[in-house]
Protein backbone atom coordinates (compact mmCIF):
# COMPACT_ATOMS: atom_id res chain seq x y z
CA UNK A 1 0.00 0.00 0.00
CA UNK A 2 1.42 4.03 -1.17
CA UNK A 3 0.37 6.51 1.55
CA UNK A 4 1.97 9.46 2.02
CA UNK A 5 -0.39 10.69 4.83
CA UNK A 6 -1.29 13.96 6.18
CA UNK A 7 -2.29 13.04 9.96
CA UNK A 8 -4.00 16.16 12.09
CA UNK A 9 -6.31 16.06 14.81
CA UNK A 10 -9.41 16.33 12.43
CA UNK A 11 -8.30 15.31 9.05
CA UNK A 12 -6.00 12.48 7.19
CA UNK A 13 -5.12 13.40 3.49
CA UNK A 14 -3.60 10.94 1.61
CA UNK A 15 -1.66 12.60 -0.79
CA UNK A 16 -0.92 9.06 -3.05
CA UNK A 17 -4.54 8.41 -3.62
CA UNK A 18 -5.65 12.39 -4.55
CA UNK A 19 -6.11 13.18 -8.15
CA UNK A 20 -6.53 16.32 -7.51
CA UNK A 21 -10.06 16.91 -8.33
CA UNK A 22 -11.18 19.32 -6.37
CA UNK A 23 -14.32 17.94 -5.25
CA UNK A 24 -13.74 17.88 -1.64
CA UNK A 25 -12.37 21.42 -2.02
CA UNK A 26 -15.79 23.34 -3.78
CA UNK A 27 -18.08 21.36 -1.52
CA UNK A 28 -16.59 22.00 2.09
CA UNK A 29 -18.77 24.31 4.20
CA UNK A 30 -15.66 25.93 5.66
CA UNK A 31 -12.98 26.55 2.96
CA UNK A 32 -10.55 24.58 5.10
CA UNK A 33 -8.86 22.59 1.54
CA UNK A 34 -7.45 24.00 -1.54
CA UNK A 35 -5.61 22.38 -4.28
CA UNK A 36 -1.45 23.04 -4.76
CA UNK A 37 0.42 21.00 -7.36
CA UNK A 38 -2.04 18.87 -8.40
CA UNK A 39 -2.80 17.56 -4.73
CA UNK A 40 -5.36 18.43 -1.72
CA UNK A 41 -4.10 20.25 1.22
CA UNK A 42 -5.21 21.97 4.25
CA UNK A 43 -5.55 25.23 4.62
CA UNK A 44 -7.08 26.31 7.66
CA UNK A 45 -7.45 23.41 10.13
CA UNK A 46 -8.95 25.34 12.93
CA UNK A 47 -12.33 25.87 10.54
CA UNK A 48 -12.92 22.27 9.77
CA UNK A 49 -16.00 21.29 11.60
CA UNK A 50 -15.96 17.19 10.98
CA UNK A 51 -18.44 17.89 8.55
CA UNK A 52 -17.70 14.93 6.82
CA UNK A 53 -18.97 16.19 3.32
CA UNK A 54 -15.35 16.10 2.20
CA UNK A 55 -15.22 12.07 2.99
CA UNK A 56 -19.00 11.51 1.47
CA UNK A 57 -17.66 12.60 -1.90
CA UNK A 58 -14.41 12.46 -2.75
CA UNK A 59 -14.01 9.46 -5.34
CA UNK A 60 -10.43 8.15 -4.28
CA UNK A 61 -10.84 7.95 -0.73
CA UNK A 62 -8.27 10.50 0.03
CA UNK A 63 -9.31 12.44 2.40
CA UNK A 64 -11.38 11.80 5.41
CA UNK A 65 -12.35 12.68 8.77
CA UNK A 66 -10.62 11.36 12.11
CA UNK A 67 -12.24 10.28 15.49
CA UNK A 68 -15.53 10.31 14.41
CA UNK B 1 -4.28 3.78 6.62
CA UNK B 2 -7.33 4.72 4.95
CA UNK B 3 -10.71 5.55 6.66
CA UNK B 4 -12.18 2.72 8.58
CA UNK B 5 -14.64 2.20 6.10
CA UNK B 6 -12.23 1.67 3.34
CA UNK B 7 -10.35 -0.21 5.39
CA UNK B 8 -12.96 -2.65 6.23
CA UNK B 9 -14.74 -2.70 2.85
CA UNK B 10 -12.03 -2.08 0.32
CA UNK B 11 -9.11 -4.21 -1.14
CA UNK B 12 -7.18 -1.46 -0.63
CA UNK B 13 -3.87 -2.60 -2.30
CA UNK B 14 -5.70 -2.29 -5.22
CA UNK B 15 -6.37 1.44 -5.14
CA UNK B 16 -6.26 4.37 -5.94
CA UNK B 17 -8.86 2.92 -8.59
CA UNK B 18 -8.13 2.75 -12.04
CA UNK B 19 -10.86 5.55 -12.97
CA UNK B 20 -9.99 9.74 -13.87
CA UNK B 21 -9.66 12.08 -11.86
CA UNK B 22 -13.55 13.64 -10.70
CA UNK B 23 -15.27 10.48 -11.57
CA UNK B 24 -18.28 9.95 -9.91
CA UNK B 25 -18.33 6.36 -10.18
CA UNK B 26 -16.35 6.42 -6.86
CA UNK B 27 -18.26 8.24 -4.78
CA UNK B 28 -21.27 6.00 -5.79
CA UNK B 29 -19.19 2.67 -5.03
CA UNK B 30 -17.90 3.94 -1.65
CA UNK B 31 -21.75 4.83 -1.03
CA UNK B 32 -22.62 0.99 -1.45
CA UNK B 33 -20.34 -0.15 1.31
CA UNK B 34 -21.67 2.45 3.60
CA UNK B 35 -25.10 1.54 3.13
CA UNK B 36 -23.73 -2.26 3.10
CA UNK B 37 -22.32 -1.33 7.03
CA UNK B 38 -25.25 0.55 8.14
CA UNK B 39 -27.36 -2.57 7.61
CA UNK B 40 -24.58 -4.99 9.34
CA UNK B 41 -25.15 -7.04 7.03
CA UNK B 42 -22.91 -10.38 7.17
CA UNK B 43 -20.35 -9.55 4.21
CA UNK B 44 -20.16 -13.65 3.58
CA UNK B 45 -23.49 -13.49 2.67
CA UNK B 46 -22.99 -11.21 -0.03
CA UNK B 47 -22.52 -11.36 -3.52
CA UNK B 48 -21.45 -8.73 -5.81
CA UNK B 49 -21.49 -8.95 -9.82
CA UNK B 50 -20.78 -6.80 -12.41
CA UNK B 51 -20.81 -6.79 -15.79
CA UNK B 52 -17.97 -4.92 -18.22
CA UNK B 53 -17.48 -0.66 -18.38
CA UNK B 54 -15.52 1.82 -16.21
CA UNK B 55 -18.29 1.18 -13.23
CA UNK B 56 -18.06 -2.45 -13.82
CA UNK B 57 -15.17 -2.66 -12.45
CA UNK B 58 -16.21 -1.00 -9.47
CA UNK B 59 -16.47 -4.63 -7.49
CA UNK B 60 -12.84 -5.81 -8.02
CA UNK B 61 -11.80 -2.99 -5.51
CA UNK B 62 -14.29 -3.97 -3.04
CA UNK B 63 -13.41 -6.83 -0.63
CA UNK B 64 -16.59 -9.51 -0.68
CA UNK B 65 -17.13 -12.15 -2.88
CA UNK B 66 -17.57 -10.90 -6.29
CA UNK B 67 -18.25 -11.72 -9.90
CA UNK B 68 -16.84 -9.57 -13.09
CA UNK B 69 -18.56 -11.45 -15.70
CA UNK B 70 -19.26 -10.57 -19.16
CA UNK B 71 -20.87 -7.07 -21.01
CA UNK B 72 -24.46 -6.86 -20.51
CA UNK B 73 -24.93 -10.33 -18.46
CA UNK B 74 -24.23 -9.10 -14.87
CA UNK B 75 -27.93 -9.75 -14.05
CA UNK B 76 -27.87 -13.36 -15.98
CA UNK B 77 -25.05 -14.09 -13.88
CA UNK B 78 -26.53 -12.79 -10.45
CA UNK B 79 -29.89 -14.94 -11.15
CA UNK B 80 -27.76 -18.06 -11.27
CA UNK B 81 -26.18 -16.71 -8.04
CA UNK B 82 -29.84 -16.38 -6.18
CA UNK B 83 -31.43 -19.34 -7.42
CA UNK B 84 -28.13 -21.42 -6.40
CA UNK B 85 -28.32 -19.78 -2.91
CA UNK B 86 -31.21 -17.60 -2.13
CA UNK B 87 -29.42 -16.98 1.25
CA UNK B 88 -27.27 -14.70 -0.57
CA UNK B 89 -28.02 -11.08 -0.67
CA UNK B 90 -26.94 -10.30 -4.20
CA UNK B 91 -26.01 -6.89 -5.48
CA UNK B 92 -25.42 -6.09 -9.39
CA UNK B 93 -23.26 -2.88 -10.23
CA UNK B 94 -23.73 -2.10 -13.86
CA UNK B 95 -23.42 0.99 -16.18
CA UNK B 96 -26.21 2.55 -18.94
CA UNK B 97 -24.84 0.98 -21.45
CA UNK B 98 -24.46 -2.53 -19.61
CA UNK B 99 -27.35 -2.47 -17.88
CA UNK B 100 -29.97 -0.79 -20.56
CA UNK B 101 -28.25 -1.34 -23.86
CA UNK B 102 -26.37 -5.09 -24.43
CA UNK B 103 -28.30 -5.98 -21.04
CA UNK B 104 -31.34 -4.08 -21.43
CA UNK B 105 -33.30 -7.29 -22.17
CA UNK B 106 -31.93 -9.50 -18.42
CA UNK B 107 -33.27 -6.20 -17.07
CA UNK B 108 -36.78 -5.79 -17.93
CA UNK B 109 -36.58 -9.48 -17.21
CA UNK B 110 -35.23 -9.37 -13.78
CA UNK B 111 -37.65 -6.70 -12.85
CA UNK B 112 -40.26 -8.62 -14.28
CA UNK B 113 -39.82 -11.80 -12.17
CA UNK B 114 -38.83 -9.05 -9.09
CA UNK B 115 -35.78 -11.84 -8.11
CA UNK B 116 -34.32 -11.02 -4.70
CA UNK B 117 -31.42 -8.39 -6.20
CA UNK B 118 -30.30 -4.80 -6.01
CA UNK B 119 -29.16 -3.24 -8.87
CA UNK B 120 -27.15 -0.05 -8.45
CA UNK B 121 -26.84 1.34 -12.43
CA UNK B 122 -24.07 4.12 -12.52
CA UNK B 123 -25.49 6.67 -15.11
CA UNK B 124 -22.79 8.50 -16.77
CA UNK B 125 -25.17 8.93 -19.95
CA UNK B 126 -22.21 7.06 -22.23
CA UNK B 127 -19.82 4.36 -22.68
CA UNK B 128 -16.85 5.82 -20.48
CA UNK B 129 -14.78 2.70 -21.35
CA UNK B 130 -14.63 2.43 -24.33
CA UNK B 131 -14.25 6.02 -24.78
CA UNK B 132 -17.55 7.91 -25.26
CA UNK B 133 -20.06 6.20 -27.64
CA UNK B 134 -23.44 7.02 -26.80
CA UNK B 135 -25.74 5.12 -24.63
CA UNK B 136 -29.81 5.15 -24.30
CA UNK B 137 -29.63 7.33 -21.28
CA UNK B 138 -27.46 10.43 -23.50
CA UNK B 139 -30.08 12.93 -23.68
CA UNK B 140 -31.47 13.66 -26.86
CA UNK B 141 -29.48 16.26 -29.22
CA UNK B 142 -26.06 15.49 -26.41
CA UNK B 143 -22.90 14.61 -28.47
CA UNK B 144 -20.37 11.26 -28.04
CA UNK B 145 -18.08 9.71 -30.41
CA UNK B 146 -20.44 7.92 -32.35
CA UNK B 147 -23.00 11.02 -32.61
CA UNK B 148 -20.70 13.89 -33.45
CA UNK B 149 -23.47 16.05 -34.33
CA UNK B 150 -25.68 15.49 -31.88
CA UNK B 151 -27.78 12.24 -31.07
CA UNK B 152 -31.89 11.99 -31.97
CA UNK B 153 -32.45 9.00 -30.06
CA UNK B 154 -35.17 9.46 -27.07
CA UNK B 155 -32.89 8.66 -23.40
CA UNK B 156 -34.07 5.96 -21.14
CA UNK B 157 -35.74 6.91 -18.22
CA UNK B 158 -34.20 4.03 -15.88
CA UNK B 159 -36.71 4.31 -13.45
CA UNK B 160 -39.83 4.73 -15.22
CA UNK B 161 -38.60 1.06 -17.26
CA UNK B 162 -37.83 -0.27 -14.21
CA UNK B 163 -41.28 0.31 -12.82
CA UNK B 164 -43.38 -0.50 -15.90
CA UNK B 165 -41.56 -3.79 -15.99
CA UNK B 166 -42.41 -4.96 -12.59
CA UNK B 167 -39.41 -4.03 -10.28
CA UNK B 168 -40.55 -3.54 -6.52
CA UNK B 169 -38.09 -1.09 -4.89
CA UNK B 170 -36.81 2.01 -7.62
CA UNK B 171 -35.09 4.85 -6.40
CA UNK B 172 -32.62 7.52 -8.09
CA UNK B 173 -30.26 9.91 -7.13
CA UNK B 174 -26.73 11.35 -7.55
CA UNK B 175 -23.11 11.51 -6.97
CA UNK B 176 -23.56 14.79 -5.64
CA UNK B 177 -26.55 13.88 -3.61
CA UNK B 178 -24.95 11.02 -1.75
CA UNK B 179 -26.50 10.40 2.04
CA UNK B 180 -29.90 10.38 -0.17
CA UNK B 181 -28.04 7.65 -2.40
CA UNK B 182 -27.30 5.35 0.37
CA UNK B 183 -30.55 5.73 2.23
CA UNK B 184 -32.29 4.24 -1.17
CA UNK B 185 -29.49 1.46 -1.66
CA UNK B 186 -30.39 0.70 2.06
CA UNK B 187 -33.55 0.43 1.18
CA UNK B 188 -33.02 -1.17 -1.51
CA UNK B 189 -31.58 -3.90 -0.24
CA UNK B 190 -33.93 -4.09 2.94
CA UNK B 191 -36.50 -4.93 0.30
CA UNK B 192 -36.75 -8.71 -0.61
CA UNK B 193 -37.41 -8.71 -4.27
CA UNK B 194 -36.13 -6.74 -7.06
CA UNK B 195 -34.93 -3.31 -6.22
CA UNK B 196 -33.12 -1.01 -9.15
CA UNK B 197 -31.09 2.76 -7.89
CA UNK B 198 -30.23 4.90 -10.82
CA UNK B 199 -27.16 6.28 -9.26
CA UNK B 200 -26.68 9.42 -11.93
CA UNK B 201 -22.75 9.33 -11.91
CA UNK B 202 -20.13 11.94 -13.75
CA UNK B 203 -17.90 11.02 -16.35
CA UNK B 204 -15.56 14.37 -17.00
CA UNK B 205 -13.21 12.87 -19.02
CA UNK B 206 -16.03 11.89 -22.24
CA UNK B 207 -19.22 13.29 -21.63
CA UNK B 208 -18.38 16.21 -20.09
CA UNK B 209 -16.04 17.11 -22.33
CA UNK B 210 -18.08 16.13 -25.51
CA UNK B 211 -20.51 18.08 -24.25
CA UNK B 212 -19.10 20.97 -22.74
CA UNK B 213 -20.23 20.61 -19.46
CA UNK B 214 -16.51 21.50 -18.02
CA UNK B 215 -14.74 19.84 -14.81
CA UNK B 216 -16.18 17.20 -12.30
CA UNK B 217 -16.70 20.04 -10.00
CA UNK B 218 -18.97 21.80 -12.66
CA UNK B 219 -20.83 18.33 -13.14
CA UNK B 220 -21.59 17.74 -9.52
CA UNK B 221 -22.78 21.53 -9.00
CA UNK B 222 -25.15 20.74 -11.94
CA UNK B 223 -26.81 17.86 -10.09
CA UNK B 224 -27.16 20.15 -7.12
CA UNK B 225 -28.52 22.65 -8.95
CA UNK B 226 -31.09 20.26 -11.44
CA UNK B 227 -31.95 17.21 -9.10
CA UNK B 228 -35.87 17.79 -7.64
CA UNK B 229 -36.85 15.43 -4.87
CA UNK B 230 -39.92 13.80 -5.69
CA UNK B 231 -41.55 14.56 -2.34
CA UNK B 232 -40.80 18.40 -3.16
CA UNK B 233 -42.17 17.98 -6.18
CA UNK B 234 -45.87 17.47 -5.49
CA UNK B 235 -45.13 21.07 -4.07
CA UNK B 236 -43.90 22.80 -6.93
CA UNK B 237 -45.32 24.22 -9.94
CA UNK B 238 -44.51 22.54 -13.52
CA UNK B 239 -42.57 26.33 -14.69
CA UNK B 240 -40.49 25.71 -11.71
CA UNK B 241 -39.64 22.31 -12.58
CA UNK B 242 -38.89 22.98 -16.10
CA UNK B 243 -35.64 21.58 -17.22
CA UNK B 244 -35.33 20.21 -13.58
CA UNK B 245 -35.24 15.86 -12.60
CA UNK B 246 -36.36 14.01 -10.09
CA UNK B 247 -34.39 12.18 -7.26
CA UNK B 248 -36.17 10.55 -4.67
CA UNK B 249 -37.90 7.09 -3.63
CA UNK B 250 -40.14 6.79 -6.76
CA UNK B 251 -41.71 3.15 -5.60
CA UNK B 252 -41.55 0.52 -2.73
CA UNK B 253 -44.17 -1.76 -2.70
CA UNK B 254 -43.07 -5.34 -2.22
CA UNK B 255 -44.50 -8.07 -3.77
CA UNK B 256 -43.99 -12.37 -3.67
CA UNK B 257 -40.45 -12.92 -4.31
CA UNK B 258 -38.98 -15.38 -7.15
CA UNK B 259 -37.18 -17.74 -5.24
CA UNK B 260 -39.24 -18.55 -2.54
CA UNK B 261 -42.14 -18.73 -5.09
CA UNK B 262 -39.59 -20.82 -6.91
CA UNK B 263 -39.08 -23.04 -3.55
CA UNK B 264 -43.17 -23.23 -2.78
CA UNK B 265 -42.99 -25.12 -6.08
CA UNK B 266 -40.60 -27.61 -5.06
CA UNK B 267 -42.11 -28.41 -1.86
CA UNK B 268 -45.07 -28.54 -2.83
CA UNK B 269 -43.61 -31.13 -5.91
CA UNK B 270 -42.10 -33.02 -2.90
CA UNK B 271 -45.10 -33.61 -1.26
CA UNK B 272 -47.61 -34.71 -4.30
C1 LIG C 1 -19.93 -8.22 -26.07
C2 LIG C 1 -19.19 -6.93 -25.93
N1 LIG C 1 -19.51 -5.90 -26.71
C3 LIG C 1 -18.87 -4.71 -26.56
C4 LIG C 1 -17.89 -4.58 -25.64
C5 LIG C 1 -17.15 -3.25 -25.51
N2 LIG C 1 -17.57 -2.48 -24.35
C6 LIG C 1 -16.86 -2.53 -23.19
S1 LIG C 1 -17.47 -1.52 -22.01
C7 LIG C 1 -18.70 -0.98 -23.05
C8 LIG C 1 -19.69 0.07 -22.63
C9 LIG C 1 -19.76 0.32 -21.17
O1 LIG C 1 -20.63 1.37 -20.91
P1 LIG C 1 -21.31 1.53 -19.52
O2 LIG C 1 -21.97 0.28 -19.09
O3 LIG C 1 -22.19 2.73 -19.58
O4 LIG C 1 -20.10 1.74 -18.51
P2 LIG C 1 -19.17 3.01 -18.22
O5 LIG C 1 -17.84 2.66 -18.82
O6 LIG C 1 -19.78 4.20 -18.87
O7 LIG C 1 -19.13 3.12 -16.74
C10 LIG C 1 -18.61 -1.61 -24.31
C11 LIG C 1 -19.52 -1.33 -25.43
C12 LIG C 1 -17.58 -5.68 -24.81
N3 LIG C 1 -16.65 -5.61 -23.84
N4 LIG C 1 -18.25 -6.84 -24.98
S1 LIG D 1 -14.94 17.73 7.37
FE1 LIG D 1 -16.30 19.32 6.55
S2 LIG D 1 -15.41 21.24 7.23
FE2 LIG D 1 -13.82 19.70 7.50
S3 LIG D 1 -12.62 19.78 5.59
FE3 LIG D 1 -14.17 18.19 5.33
S4 LIG D 1 -15.88 19.24 4.34
FE4 LIG D 1 -14.55 20.84 5.22
S1 LIG E 1 -11.95 14.96 -3.55
FE1 LIG E 1 -10.36 13.47 -3.01
S2 LIG E 1 -9.20 13.14 -4.90
FE2 LIG E 1 -10.42 15.01 -5.19
S3 LIG E 1 -9.04 16.68 -4.56
FE3 LIG E 1 -10.21 16.11 -2.75
S4 LIG E 1 -8.94 14.57 -1.69
FE4 LIG E 1 -8.14 14.77 -3.77
S1 LIG F 1 -13.85 7.42 -18.79
FE1 LIG F 1 -15.48 8.44 -17.63
S2 LIG F 1 -16.53 6.76 -16.53
FE2 LIG F 1 -14.53 5.97 -17.20
S3 LIG F 1 -13.13 6.35 -15.47
FE3 LIG F 1 -12.94 8.10 -16.84
S4 LIG F 1 -14.41 9.60 -16.02
FE4 LIG F 1 -14.95 7.61 -15.16
MG1 LIG G 1 -21.85 4.62 -18.85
Amino acid sequence: MNINETVTDKLVVNENWCKGCGICVKFCPKNVLKIENEKVKIVDIDKCIQCGLCELRCPDYAIYVRGK
Amino acid sequence: MPSEIVNKYFRTNKLPQIWCPGCGHGIITRAITVAIDKLGLDRDKICIVSGIGCSSRAPGYMDFDTLHTTHGRALAFATGIKMANPELKVIVITGDGDATAIGGNHLIHACRRNIDITTIIYNNNIYGMTGGQYSPTTPKFDKGTTVPYGNVDKAFDIPALAIAAGATYVGRSTAYHTQLLISLIENGIKNEGFSLIEAISVCPTYYGRKNKKGSAVEMLEWQKEHAVNIAAASKMTPESLDGKFLIGEFKNSPEPEYTREYQKIIDRLKKE
